[in-house]
């Protein structure tokens, strides 16, 4: 039995291509007992996100069980000029160690991200329950998950965050643990703002207070965050609510001083607060950093910390794929002393096949 | 077997999770890890068994001289680790712990602190001058403790100051967190020190030290303004870390110091 994988990724199609080809939720159990129903293959997963759609099978022979696994997809999505450039197909180690790859978030848009190990989690659990999985299949995908595991918690590839959004987040929650009491006041209803005030929503922070100097605007920003919009000359009052103050105006001069800030903290009894200035020109004075209890952070601060995350990360790379290197080399020893495969060419310790292109 | 035998090892346990830390920290992939736990452990049950031996040959609690008021005060903060670590998830703070418990512990065992055997005072076995003692000294051991919350609120608040995040800072605790932990450290270890003082007044037949007396109520007086000052805002929660890590070294350093006034350097 041959293990095999046929897709295509945001590093081979563009979003359109990718939108044509990707599966409703609800198709994925229906396509994937389709798939599993033809001859040629033995077990079949479709993973479908909104940067790859991947079809994992095992097949008696890889090359007949590419040209079904094609013919289905151009059967659903008639292929267009360039489409078949776009797929990519990977038979035996190269297979299972893309789908490692793919699992661990090394082969994602934003390196290390996370979130595609629930995403491929659901994948195969639909495609199991479908029946779609057998021996072959089952194991792989056990075995990807803990691989998933294993390069998330020996190396730094998912350290920090990318995003001044998830930046902000992390920040705020080394601050004041969780967020769900944490309260938001955005200063001037920019779209910077708007999405890091949604980001931190996410994580539970609640009660948006929006000030802006368009009180029309502001009313806009609160009905859509379920906030509270209160008039520009007001902010400094309702800041004793608050813990996280996120500023964007276009103001020409710093509204936010140590001075006035100095006071305010005096008044909220010394409990911290999380200053984002986002603003260009800044709205918040560098100084108000060196009072106690208040942590500022301007946009360029947000910036340099995500970028630093990303080159952390990227420097782990190499050790993620001596980490995956290592699993599929074992991997494939199981196959190999289970039976199920019949040759083997390996190559620097890791057997791999020279019959199939690697990237067509 | 004897028992600074069993010291040194707990002692050896405390090296081995403190040379981790600086492994791990070196590293820049710092997470609390089993191993570390499993050098505490490893540390408090020689600790345990120390005190145990030394007890029995006493036929009292060991808290006779500064060698041993040391071990207890390490082995009462280690304690403590076990019981506040686990129930407000700072895992985090036993690897700050045993370099602590280390440091006391090998200062213990290097400094000529201990008495010869043959010079082991007997002591007169009094039931509230052991509970005062012991008391006291666990009291110390969340101060202890208080002052490592302190140190990790410290070093976590300066990073978020700076932007300077290392991988340490992944690691530690929300300053929130800390701040919480801090205060319930020290209101821990206030309430304890209450009931040891105020065991010591049912001691009878003792002659008690006035330079201990003093000594233990400017403790108390220090650790209770402490904790007025937080509960009136009076003070920022990093201000409060930072009396917490100062009042435990003048406590250490002031009891060290008493030792050398005490008669026969007894504690």
């Amino acid at each position: 039995m041959d293990l095999f994988c046929l897709g295509l990724s945001h590093q081979t199609a563009d979003v359109a291509t990718r939108e044509r080809f990707a599966f409703a939720d609800h198709e994925i159990a229906r396509c994937t007992a389709e798939l599993r129903s033809r001859p040629e293959l033995g077990e079949a997963v479709i993973l479908s996100t909104c940067n790859r759609v991947e079809v994992y099978a095992a097949a008696p022979d890889a090359m007949a069980g590419f040209a079904t696994a094609e013919a289905f997809l151009d059967a659903r999505t008639p292929f267009q000029n360039g489409d078949r450039n776009a797929l990519y197909r990977r038979d035996g180690a190269a297979a299972i160690r893309h789908l490692f790859r793919v699992v661990s978030g090394l082969e994602s848009m934003v390196l290390g991200e996370t979130e595609i190990l629930g995403q491929v989690k659901k994948a195969y659990s639909v495609a199991a329950e479908s029946g779609a999985t057998s021996r072959h299949l089952n194991k792989l995908f056990q075995r990807a998950f803990n691989v998933a595991k294993e390069v998330r918690t020996k190396t730094g590839i998912t350290r920090g965050s990318v995003s001044v959004g998830s930046v902000a987040v992390d920040l705020a929650e080394k601050i004041f643990g969780r967020l769900t009491t944490c309260r938001t006041m955005i200063l001037g209803a920019g779209e910077t703002s708007e999405l890091t005030a949604k980001a931190l929503m996410s994580r539970g922070a609640h009660g948006i207070f929006v000030s802006n100097r368009s009180f029309e605007r502001a009313q806009m920003l609160a009905e859509e965050t379920h906030g509270e919009a209160i008039g520009f000359e007001q902010w400094h009052e309702r800041f004793d609510d608050i813990d996280i103050l996120i500023s964007s105006t276009s103001a020409p001069h710093m509204i936010v001083t140590p001075e006035k800030l100095g006071q305010a903290m005096r008044q909220r009894g010394n409990r911290p607060v999380f200053v984002i200035d986002l603003a260009v020109p800044r709205d918040v004075d560098p100084a108000v950093n060196n009072l106690d209890g208040v942590y500022l952070y301007d946009i360029d601060a947000l910036q340099s910390i995500a970028a630093e995350s990303m080159a952390i990360r990227r420097q782990e790379l190499s050790e993620c794929e001596r980490l995956i290197e290592r699993h599929v080399g074992e991997f494939w020893g199981w196959m190999l002393s289970a039976g199920m495969r019949q040759t083997a060419i390996p190559v620097n310790g890791v057997p791999i096949r020279s019959r199939a292109p690697q990237v067509l | 077997m004897h028992d600074r035998a069993l010291l040194e090892a707990s002692t050896f346990c405390f090296l081995l999770g403190f040379a981790y830390t600086m492994f791990v920290l070196g590293s820049g992939r710092f997470q609390p890890s089993r191993f570390n736990f499993g050098a505490m452990l490893g540390g408090f049950a020689f600790q345990t068994a120390f005190l145990v031996v030394r007890g029995h040959a006493l036929n009292a609690c060991p808290l006779t001289n500064l060698f041993e008021v040391l071990i207890f005060l390490s082995w009462s903060m280690v304690l403590l680790y076990f019981v506040v670590g686990t129930a407000y998830r700072l895992s985090l703070l036993g690897v700050f712990t045993s370099p602590l418990a280390f440091m006391f512990q090998t200062f213990a065992l290097i400094a000529p602190l201990d008495s010869p055997p043959a010079l082991r005072r007997r002591v007169l076995v009094q039931p509230w001058l052991e509970t005062h003692a012991a008391i006291s000294i666990i009291a110390y051991g969340a101060f202890a403790l208080a002052f490592v919350a302190g140190v990790m609120y410290l070093v976590q608040e300066r990073q978020l100051k700076t932007h300077r995040l290392r991988g340490l800072f992944f690691a530690l605790p929300p300053i929130a967190d800390l701040a919480v932990a801090i205060n319930r450290l020290i209101f821990t270890g206030f309430i304890l020190l209450t009931a040891g003082l105020l065991s010591g007044f049912e001691v009878h037949g003792v002659q008690m030290e006035r330079n201990k007396i003093f000594w233990g109520i400017g403790v108390w007086l220090i650790y209770g303004g402490i904790l007025q000052a937080d509960k009136w805002r009076r003070v920022t929660p990093r201000r409060v870390a930072q009396l917490a890590v100062a009042a435990f070294s003048i406590t250490l350093a002031t009891l060290w110091g008493l030792n050398f006034i005490a008669p026969n350097g007894s504690l």
